[in-house]
């Protein structure tokens, strides 16, 4: 576990920050600019995961289990998420046959 | 304590329930549940010296949380009772839909009632996936599976803002208990980290999707009209109010000494808020549209108390979610029978209404009174609070704009009192079941009631 955290440390700190500002970043463009619902859902979840990687960076770096023990909690609520965005996104096929939000705009924007 | 508890069982028994077709034992179960925890949760009003972190300090059930889980439970007695023989429309799948709403609810009281960063994420997540599936639940309806998506794609896209601000937040103050984060904060009065700063900024981004304020609004108005009108009427209700509570226990107890680096922000917010809020809903010719627009304006009406954060935010926060909420109530109610009847959702539907149904007509303009902020209504009282505490912080500016502001909505929520008492139109009664009657008729003695002796509320949070 120490060794764990040697490596982890061996990185400094704000490097961990600018890379997960970064994915984090490339998530809310994804979000942003594509127009698949899946691309879409993928980029929601690499903004979580890079959360999650800022958090255990967080936690090494501070001794401090709290941060970890919070990525479990985003992980099993993402996943959560995942169930019931996937099923939305496949009753929107059914009826549509397409993913693509453009179809969606019979409400106005 | 016990309130989420009995919250949490009680889907899990109406699922059983659903199991074994109990179809005609769903509601009173479910009300009788609810009145259970209504109960636990008024017996556990004042007890603040004892009140103290409980759960390795995960939560904490103070006088606060009681107050907004009583307004909660409340609220979501009056809608269910409201959806007797609405949801068999819909399907024949009804025990789900009680139990997913209870299932939100459960995340409200968490919530309302979190004393630790982990505890605020789980319960705005516990609430927000049963609403995805409620935002969607009429399966074949295409705006409803619409609203669905966009609901899910915005709630979730939001929850990572939320999450990288509490990171943040939690990389420069090393907790995420709300005690420790106040700490941080006082014992580094010069030197706070900068990093601890844009987590702020993240959070409010987060928040204010979740409460649907401008300039992060612009699902609001599609989820809320797709949606079916009792679901919508639980949104931006129940929902609203229980997002404002989280907001203000944030940073009410978190980040009151940094006011003066957010609530700039804030303000600016407060303001696009209220005149996109109120300027759309100028131009809108369907009601629940125009309902949806006007939940945004009342965001910025609340956002207020955050903004002139002080020791009676939480009592006006409390007062005008109240007000709001059961006034919303009210014009969803009489939306719901008014559609069955004609078909849709425009004021026009509305027209000649007073004069087949006066008690209908009546109650709807108690309603639309209150949420425009007339007197002697309780919408009055609670813009009255909020703007009190504004004007205390000497926030001119921000009070002037509010006052236009209400001066703009009385106009659009007045067209709908001229449409049904002025507009002559061909229709027949309006058939109003008696648990209609009963609910519209309570919210609009109670909404009167505050109206005229606010003491009757407004003292329990300070």
């Amino acid at each position: 576990m120490n060794s764990v955290a040697n490596t982890i440390q061996a990185v400094p700190l704000n490097h961990y920050i600018l890379l997960s500002a970064l994915i984090f970043s490339i998530g809310v463009m994804g979000v942003l600019l594509r127009r698949n619902a899946i691309i879409i859902f993928m980029s929601v979840e690499l903004m979580l995961n890079s959360v999650n990687l800022l958090l255990t960076a967080f936690s090494v770096y501070r001794g401090d289990a709290a941060g970890q023990v919070f990525v479990f909690f985003i992980m099993a609520l993402a996943a959560a998420e995942v169930a019931v965005g996937l099923a939305i996104i496949v009753m929107i096929y059914r009826n549509t046959n397409s993913i693509d939000i453009n179809v969606l705009n019979r409400l106005k924007w | 304590m016990t309130t989420l508890i009995i919250i949490s069982v009680l889907p899990i028994v109406l699922l059983y329930l659903g199991l074994y077709k109990a179809q005609k034992a769903l509601l009173p179960v479910t009300i009788i549940g609810m009145l259970v925890a209504l109960g636990a949760a008024v017996c556990a009003w004042n007890k603040d010296d004892v009140a103290q972190p409980i759960y390795h300090g995960m939560m904490l059930f103070n006088n606060y949380s009681v107050a907004f889980s009583v307004v909660s439970i409340i609220s979501t007695i009056l809608i269910l009772m409201l959806s007797k023989g609405y949801f068999e429309k819909i399907s024949n799948h009804i025990a789900e839909y009680y139990a997913i709403v209870l299932f939100s609810l459960a995340g409200i009281v968490v919530m309302v009632s979190y004393h630790n960063l982990t505890m605020l994420f789980v319960g705005i997540e516990i609430m927000s996936v049963s609403l995805y599936i409620l935002a969607g639940i009429r399966k074949n309806d295409f705006a409803s599976n619409e609203s669905a998506l966009k609901y899910f794609l915005m709630g979730a896209f939001s929850t990572g803002f939320l999450l990288f601000g509490i990171a943040l937040i939690y990389g420069s103050s090393g907790s995420f208990d709300l005690d420790g984060i106040r700490d941080y904060v006082l014992t580094h009065p010069r030197n706070i980290d900068p990093i601890f700063y844009t987590g702020v900024l993240l959070i409010i981004v987060g928040l204010c999707f979740k409460v649907g304020a401008a300039p992060f609004h612009f699902w609001t108005p599609d989820v809320y009209e797709g949606a079916p009108s009792l679901i919508t009427a639980y949104m931006s209700t129940v929902v609203k109010a229980a997002g404002f509570a989280a907001f203000l226990r944030l940073f009410l107890s978190c980040f009151g000494s940094i006011a003066a680096f957010w609530s700039p922000v804030l303000m600016v917010i407060t303001i696009i808020t209220l005149f996109i809020g109120n300027i759309t809903a100028l131009y809108q010719q369907s009601f629940k549209r125009m309902l949806a627009f006007s939940s945004i304006s009342h965001a910025g009406y609340l956002l207020f108390a955050i903004v002139a954060l002080g020791a009676a935010s939480a009592s006006s926060i409390f007062m005008y979610a109240t007000a709001y909420s059961i006034a919303s109530i009210i014009a969803f109610g009489a939306l719901v029978l008014v559609r069955q009847q004609t078909g849709t959702d425009d004021v026009d539907g509305f027209n000649g209404l007073a004069a087949k149904n006066p008690f209908l007509a009546f109650v709807l303009t108690v309603s639309m009174l209150s949420l425009a902020g007339i007197p002697l209504t309780a919408g009055f009282i609670g813009k009255f609070f909020m703007f009190s505490g504004a004007l205390l912080q000497y926030k001119y500016i921000m009070v002037i704009v509010a006052v236009v502001n209400a001066i703009i909505s009385i106009f659009y929520y007045f067209r709908v009192i001229i449409a049904m008492y002025f507009r002559s139109a061909e229709r027949a009664e309006v058939q109003i079941p008696g648990y209609y009657k009963f609910v519209l008729g309570f919210a609009a003695v109670v909404t009167i009631a505050i109206g005229v002796y606010p003491s009757l509320i407004s003292g329990l949070l300070i």
